[in-house]
């Protein structure tokens, strides 16, 4: 692992952009860069996409297996993420055990579905006590020009809410080698989706690039999703060594309620209404 | 091609004996690498991206007379019915190892002491054949990169199933375990000379028949490099960099 490092000039020149309101591709402090989706991307997955922010951009899919439940919770199904951040991705990665920042990565999506409820899991219960679904998600990010959390989160919720159950054979208690039209069980309306703020210079900025990503010393990512009509937070992860002032979180906080209005039923539309 | 006594009659995909799958290319699928590609063919599909030449480290182990070629290959964990662990593992080691040698015999880095040029080779989706598939983006990522190439690579696996020599074998041939059962023969090919890169082979087989499937393997490997050419030409000729 090394650091990305930004040339003085440029980092003084995104700066001068950033205290303008502006940004040195053009768009504005809260904009996020154009979204590109490409659903069944591998056939042997039970649900996989290829989500492109701007130039970032992942693969991830949903594999399903079979394992004996945790004592602690012996009628649920249990939830895996992984995320590879790939050298393929970034000059910044080694080969090998994954770094910090996968290990984080992968953290941080996986509380941002485990906490909200999406995925039903005691409708993943075989057998209580003794079988019950094992869902894996995998990530594999191939480009990381910033903000990978953000793509890699949206990546995840559509891997998700297109997955098809395999087929069951109970007599021999095996997986048979095809899916089955049955969906991942989930509770739609328990979606919470990942969105990352970072804060340079004071202005926060949604959907940073590589380069805003490497100057910016205060990051924070926030799950968030909808009860009753409104905003419900479900995860959150403050990174960095910057501070959050009181007024910063004020404005986090109105900022993530514009765009949750915004972004939200837009999440919503790719992960359910999309599907084909 | 196929002998009178062969199980194997008829290709489960209809094709010939001597057909490849449906094959696409893109050229500069990773717009921030130096080089890249992704190769399909059938339901097997392989991305490549090149970076480099950059400085070697640690530097007690660069090479002052000529940068050095390394190829790193993975498959997705998804890419297959059984899930693979993410991660490095004994196979994908040794693919790497054997797809390194095979692009180290024709990319020059005489130009590049001290340096590196690395290849990352990632398997979204799978349907046998992927290292082969891998070697064919990897060669297109490392002309997309510009690297010195003495020659290009096709790589095409031949597959004997029972007595019948075929070319590009899928899942279901490599699975198949009647009469000989199944032999796999990865063969990669220098475009200009025409020479072997890389050969493996598991399996039965006589000399004779070998013999046949290397032939077999060359023809194919022939179709492949007027794909991969095309699609660098046309990458080159104003094409976007998409």
């Amino acid at each position: 692992m090394s650091d990305f490092i930004v040339p003085k000039l440029q980092k003084e020149k995104i700066i001068e952009y950033i205290n303008q309101g502006k940004r040195l591709d053009g768009r504005d402090l809260g904009d996020y860069r154009e979204i590109e989706i490409e659903r069944n991307v591998s056939v042997n997955a039970e649900s996989s996409v290829r989500v492109k922010i701007g130039k970032t951009e992942v693969f991830a899919g949903v594999k399903l297996g079979i394992i004996e439940p945790y004592p602690d919770s012996p009628d649920e199904g249990t939830f895996m993420t992984s995320a590879e951040l790939h050298p393929m991705a970034s000059e910044q990665y080694d080969i090998g055990k994954p770094g910090i920042e996968s290990v984080e990565l992968a953290r941080v999506i996986d509380r941002g579905i485990r906490e909200s409820g999406f995925i039903d899991f005691k409708k993943l219960c075989i057998k209580e006590g003794e079988k019950v679904w094992q869902v894996f998600l995998d990530i594999v990010a191939i480009n990381d020009n910033g903000n990978l959390i953000d793509v890699a989160g949206l990546a995840s919720l559509i891997a998700l809410g297109s997955a098809k159950m395999p087929v069951y054979n109970e007599k021999e208690e095996k997986i048979e080698h095809e899916l089955s039209n049955e969906p991942l069980p989930l509770n739609k309306e328990a979606m919470s989706f990942n969105i990352t703020l970072h804060k340079i210079n004071n202005s926060i900025l949604l959907d940073v690039d590589k380069e805003e990503e490497a100057i910016s010393n205060c990051r924070l990512s926030i799950a968030i999703g909808e009860a009753n009509g409104k905003l419900r937070i479900t995860a959150m992860q403050k990174g960095k060594e910057g501070v959050i002032t009181e007024k910063d979180m004020e404005n986090i906080l109105n900022l993530v309620e514009d765009k949750w209005k915004e972004i939200f039923p837009k999440v919503k539309g790719y992960v359910f209404e999309e599907n084909d | 091609m196929a002998k009178k006594e062969s199980l194997y009659k008829k290709r489960s995909d209809g094709r010939k004996f001597d057909e490849i799958r449906e094959i696409k290319v893109k050229v500069g699928i990773v717009p921030s690498a130096d080089g890249s590609a992704m190769f399909q063919t059938g339901k097997t599909q392989a991305i490549a991206v090149v970076r480099g030449p950059r400085t070697f480290h640690p530097q007690h182990m660069q090479n002052p007379e000529k940068g050095m070629l390394r190829v790193n290959y993975g498959m997705m964990p998804f890419s297959v019915w059984d899930r693979i662990r993410p991660g490095p593992s004994r196979r994908s080691e040794e693919i790497s190892k054997v797809s390194e040698w095979a692009l180290s015999s024709v990319v020059d880095l005489s130009g590049f002491p001290n340096a590196v040029v690395d290849v990352f080779i990632q398997i979204p989706q799978a349907d046998a054949g992927t290292r082969v598939a891998g070697l064919n983006a990897a060669a297109m990522a490392l002309a997309h990169a510009g690297i010195p190439m003495k020659e290009m690579i096709s790589a095409i696996s031949v597959g004997k199933i029972d007595k019948t020599i075929v070319v590009d074998v899928n899942k279901e041939e490599e699975d198949f375990k009647e009469g000989e059962g199944s032999t796999d023969i990865p063969i990669a090919v220098t475009s200009r000379t025409g020479d072997i890169a890389l050969l493996q082979l598991d399996g039965k087989i006589s000399p004779e028949e070998l013999k046949e499937a290397i032939k077999a393997g060359k023809e194919a490997c022939k179709e492949i490099l007027k794909i991969q050419t095309k699609a660098l030409k046309d990458s080159s000729n104003g094409g976007s960099n998409e």
